[in-house]
């Protein structure tokens, strides 16, 4: 649900990143926390337990500059990925204007990957959208790990419609950009084509 | 999908401003914020200085988020208003016009009583404001369609590349 601000000239959008228990998706907020000017981002909220994995959300504000004259705002959230954390996912997923899928690909993972993408197309058919009408971005992260699954048997059981997808190695920032460029770009895209 | 889901044009935000301006004012609270329910601010009047808004509205809106969760699991719709109580000021938030939260920090100049009270009142003002914003978005009249059209539409493939060339 972007919201567009006439008076103050801002355009802000909300991209949540979605998959399995420890994929990277913290992860991949952390490294862009750490990398963007610092001009250009405000506080990164993590609501974790104690032993650091997320409880509610991680949330990460970022300005990205403007186009014509109005400022663009990027409002990056994470879920939990664990599947006892269910309820608290659906609540983040709401008002997305875009998704980013973190897949592990760990041959082990893929049971994981698979289960936590049906919950989301569970939940954004709840909220009344679908994967196929929003803006769907997919990272296979974990790329540096050896016990992998090819990216041909992930784009099989992740990716079936073809969306754009970007191979990762989030903690050391591979690919988490290009993800985000990617990603933000199809949610202007959608902006401006509502606007035609 | 339509553009944007929610469109706020100048005119209205003076008519938020003033409204909470009021507000402020009548129920002596230190700050107080509009933000919609994913987390979005829409409009704030007090001391705001060196507050984080944004975050202060991404938490508040997950609050209302969680709160209104729990409220389901015990068949209520939703709790419409939340307060919390801290050692020197405190939080009331409530739901105004369905689906905007109102948050309000007030400390001992004011009290609970009183917050309630003027919130109440200027919800019945905000109320009607919101309808007006949420019609325009609706029948997306000539002066929104204008607006989108010439800022939108022309939105370049290279406009967008532009943001990142940092």
């Amino acid at each position: 649900m972007s919201f567009i601000n006439y008076s103050s000239r801002e355009i802000n959008c909300k991209i949540v990143y979605y998959g399995p228990g420890l994929g990277g998706k913290t992860t991949n907020l952390q490294y862009i926390y750490q990398k963007v000017d610092p001009s250009a981002k405000g506080k990164l909220i993590s609501l974790a337990t104690e032993t650091e994995r997320t409880l509610f959300f991680d949330f990460l504000p970022l300005e990205l500059g403007s186009i014509r004259g109005f400022k663009t705002r990027f409002h990056l959230y994470t879920v939990p990925g664990q599947v006892f954390y269910d309820a608290s996912r659906k609540l983040i997923l709401k008002g997305s204007d875009g998704v980013v899928f973190v897949a592990d690909s760990q041959v082990e993972r893929m049971e994981s990957n698979v289960e936590s993408l049906q919950n989301l197309e569970t939940h954004l058919a709840e909220h009344g959208l679908n994967v196929k009408g929003l803006p769907f971005v997919l990272q296979y992260n974990k790329r540096d790990l050896a016990n992998i699954a090819s990216v041909e048997e992930l784009q099989k059981a992740l990716n079936p419609d073809n969306n754009p997808y970007f191979e990762a190695v989030a903690s050391k920032g591979v690919g988490v950009f290009e993800t985000l460029r990617m990603i933000a770009k199809l949610v202007l895209t959608e902006l401006k084509k509502g606007a035609e | 999908m339509v553009a944007a889901d929610l469109v706020i044009f100048e005119e209205d935000s003076k008519k938020l401003d003033a409204c909470l301006a009021r507000l402020l004012a009548e129920a002596k609270a230190k700050s107080i914020f509009l933000i919609d329910r994913n987390g979005q601010l829409i409009a704030s009047s007090g001391e705001i200085q060196g507050m984080d808004v944004t975050s202060l509205a991404t938490l508040a809106a997950g609050n209302i988020a969680a709160t209104g969760g729990l409220a389901q699991l015990i068949g209520e719709k939703e709790f419409s208003v939340l307060f919390h109580e801290g050692e020197r000021d405190h939080l009331h938030l409530s739901i105004v016009a369905q689906k905007i939260i109102l948050l309000v920090i007030f400390d001992e100049r004011s009290s609970l009583g009183l917050v309630r009270l003027r919130v109440k009142r200027a919800a019945e003002e905000m109320n009607q404001i919101f309808a007006t914003i949420f019609q325009k978005a609706e029948a997306k009249p000539r002066e929104a369609r204008e607006i989108m059209e010439t800022r939108f539409a022309e939105i370049t493939d290279a406009d967008i590349d532009n943001l990142f060339k940092t």
